[in-house]
């Protein structure tokens, strides 16, 4: 049941994507990001889709399995859509009942955050999906190595993280293992209103709470016996070194930010739905 | 009053890149009263087989007939089969929760639908049964011992008088001392009560000593299933899938190789015991 969570989570598969530095992933992934408001013309929604695609292939990530990881976020999306759909006034308007008012300028608004929150998550899980939560900390601190500088504390920040992220599918289990228990002593977590349902979850959340802390204090006793010290004089296992590749994908998430932009600024394509 | 499983099999995470066969093809029947103990390395579908018998985990195929009644058919009454099949999981002492002890048992009958003064009844029956000390009855689970807290956690689940106990290594991490009460307790339960026992183990020496049959797991199959004395007589082939005999196995093994007369059969220290004096009874 809570395994089928699958956002932030790796998935091992043999790709270029996988292979790539956790640098390169990063950035391109930032430069994804910020590429996706740049434009706003339908045919910048087309080059934007047809990059994302040729990712996807190229992750050897499941499709199914990327929109499966889309599930959590849906509140948010239907949250967006509805808020731009009835609050945008622009345009002719298209509906009118009552308090509610769509207009042509909603309609096309909610449409395009829509996909651009879902352009955004699926880039984003993309990179989660093809780099470790070692590789991807390591990207950071090293991304993030200049702000030492200015005694940002960067390789604490990215110790954190990398715990963070390592306990998450620790947690998982946990939580399943403790309600499986609880529903093993006969514990109803499904009926009953939301005060109800809240008050099931006790059984389930304090020992879960207990066995994050006893986990947390066992793992700073490890780390404590293994003389760490924080990241002064620290070497990496594997440090990291860019390849061809890495540049050749520089060069192609470069090419793509430039074509998204020029494209959707001067191929004015539209497509009338009304 | 049986289990009965037939073609079971559990896939896990069934269409991603971590899917794997957790059970193939299971087939096994289990009587009502019966003590059987469950082998097997780690990883060998033990875990998984045990959650099925009170419906945590649905097979992806295959049927679990419980009193002749298969569970998974629609309309079946799931909370009654758990409130039968009484589950203690691996480290149970993870599972307390409630302010102090007494409480914390009486959460599966409080679940039950008991009135307050039979869940006080029930909790209080239980916790004698496994041994605990009254004075601890009022204080927090948190601040006891581990083996006293293991203790709790399987009051919690005998409070709620199953007929089929199943445990799911109830000894790992305990001292020796802790690992014979417990063991000893629940072999008392079985004698004392009509109870099925279902005990899964990675000692030979506990199974050996406890159970009136053996399950042996291996990569998600059953590899053997037949009385202790049977299944130890494979101990070669045990010990080809990470498992072993009991140690009085094999020292009988070597005895008869040494050209003693004695039957090698034997699964328990004291049974051992017996056959050498025995043979050297015969010799004088």
């Amino acid at each position: 049941m809570i395994r089928d969570i699958t956002i932030g989570q790796y998935y091992p598969a043999k790709s270029i994507l996988h292979r790539l530095d956790p640098r390169t992933k990063l950035v391109s992934t930032l430069l994804y990001l910020v590429s996706l408001f740049l434009f706003k013309s339908i045919s910048g929604y087309l080059v934007a889709t047809v990059f994302l695609m040729a990712i996807i292939r190229m992750s050897k990530v499941p499709f199914a399995y990327i929109v499966r990881g889309l599930k959590p976020i849906i509140m948010l999306l239907m949250i967006t859509v509805l808020f731009n759909l009835f609050l945008t006034r622009d345009g002719d308007v298209l509906f009118h009942a009552w308090i509610f008012t769509i207009t042509e300028g909603g309609l096309v608004t909610a449409v395009y955050m829509a996909i651009r929150l879902i352009y955004l998550i699926i880039g984003s899980s993309l990179m989660t999906f093809t780099t470790t939560p070692n590789e991807l900390t390591d990207g950071i601190e090293e991304l993030l190595g200049p702000l030492n500088k200015i005694h940002v504390p960067v390789h604490e920040i990215a110790m954190i993280m990398s715990i963070a992220l390592r306990f998450i599918p620790i947690l998982l289990e946990e939580t399943d293992k403790i309600m499986k228990a609880q529903i093993a002593r006969g514990a109803d977590l499904e009926s009953g209103n939301m005060i109800q349902k809240a008050k099931s979850m006790i059984p389930i959340l304090v020992p879960l709470f207990v066995s994050a802390f006893r986990r947390a204090n066992d793992l700073a006793m490890a780390m404590e016996a293994r003389c760490y010290r924080g990241g002064e004089g620290r070497t990496k296992m594997k440090p990291l070194h860019y390849q061809k590749r890495d540049h050749m994908a520089y060069i192609v998430v470069i090419v793509y930010v430039i074509a998204v932009v020029v494209i959707g600024k001067y191929v004015p394509l539209h497509i009338w739905v009304f | 009053m049986s289990i009965k499983l037939e073609h079971l099999n559990y896939v896990y995470s069934q269409g991603t890149a971590y899917e794997k066969k957790a059970l193939k093809d299971i087939c096994l029947e289990i009587p009502h009263g019966e003590f059987v103990g469950i082998i097997g390395h780690t990883g060998s579908g033990k875990s998984t087989l045990i959650q099925h018998l009170n419906g945590l985990i649905k097979a992806t195929s295959g049927a679990l007939y419980y009193n002749g009644e298969n569970i998974y058919e629609e309309g079946y009454h799931m909370r009654e089969l758990r409130n039968q099949v009484g589950l203690v999981f691996q480290y149970p002492e993870h599972q307390l929760f409630e302010i102090d002890v007494m409480t914390d048992v009486c959460f599966g009958p409080k679940n039950q639908g008991l009135s307050p003064e039979e869940c006080k009844q029930r909790a209080l029956e239980a916790l004698q049964l496994v041994g605990l000390k009254e004075k601890y009855y009022q204080s927090s689970p948190f601040e006891l011992s581990g083996g006293q807290k293991r203790r709790v956690a399987i009051a919690g689940v005998l409070a709620m008088r199953p007929k089929v106990l199943v445990l799911d290594e109830p000894t790992a991490g305990l001292d020796p001392k802790g690992r014979d009460d417990i063991l000893d307790q629940i072999a008392y339960l079985h004698r004392q009560s009509d109870m099925t026992v279902i005990l899964v183990s990675h000692s030979m020496e506990d199974i050996a000593r406890y159970a009136d049959r053996i399950i042996v797991m291996n990569k998600g199959t059953v590899m053997y299933n037949d009385a202790p004395k049977k299944v130890f007589e494979h101990y070669q082939e045990l010990e080809k899938v990470g498992l072993a005999a009991p140690q009085v196995t094999y020292i009988m093994h070597d005895l008869a190789k040494r050209g003693m007369p004695a039957k090698t059969g034997v699964t328990t220290v004291e049974e051992a015991a017996d056959e050498i004096m025995r043979v050297l009874e015969k010799k004088e």
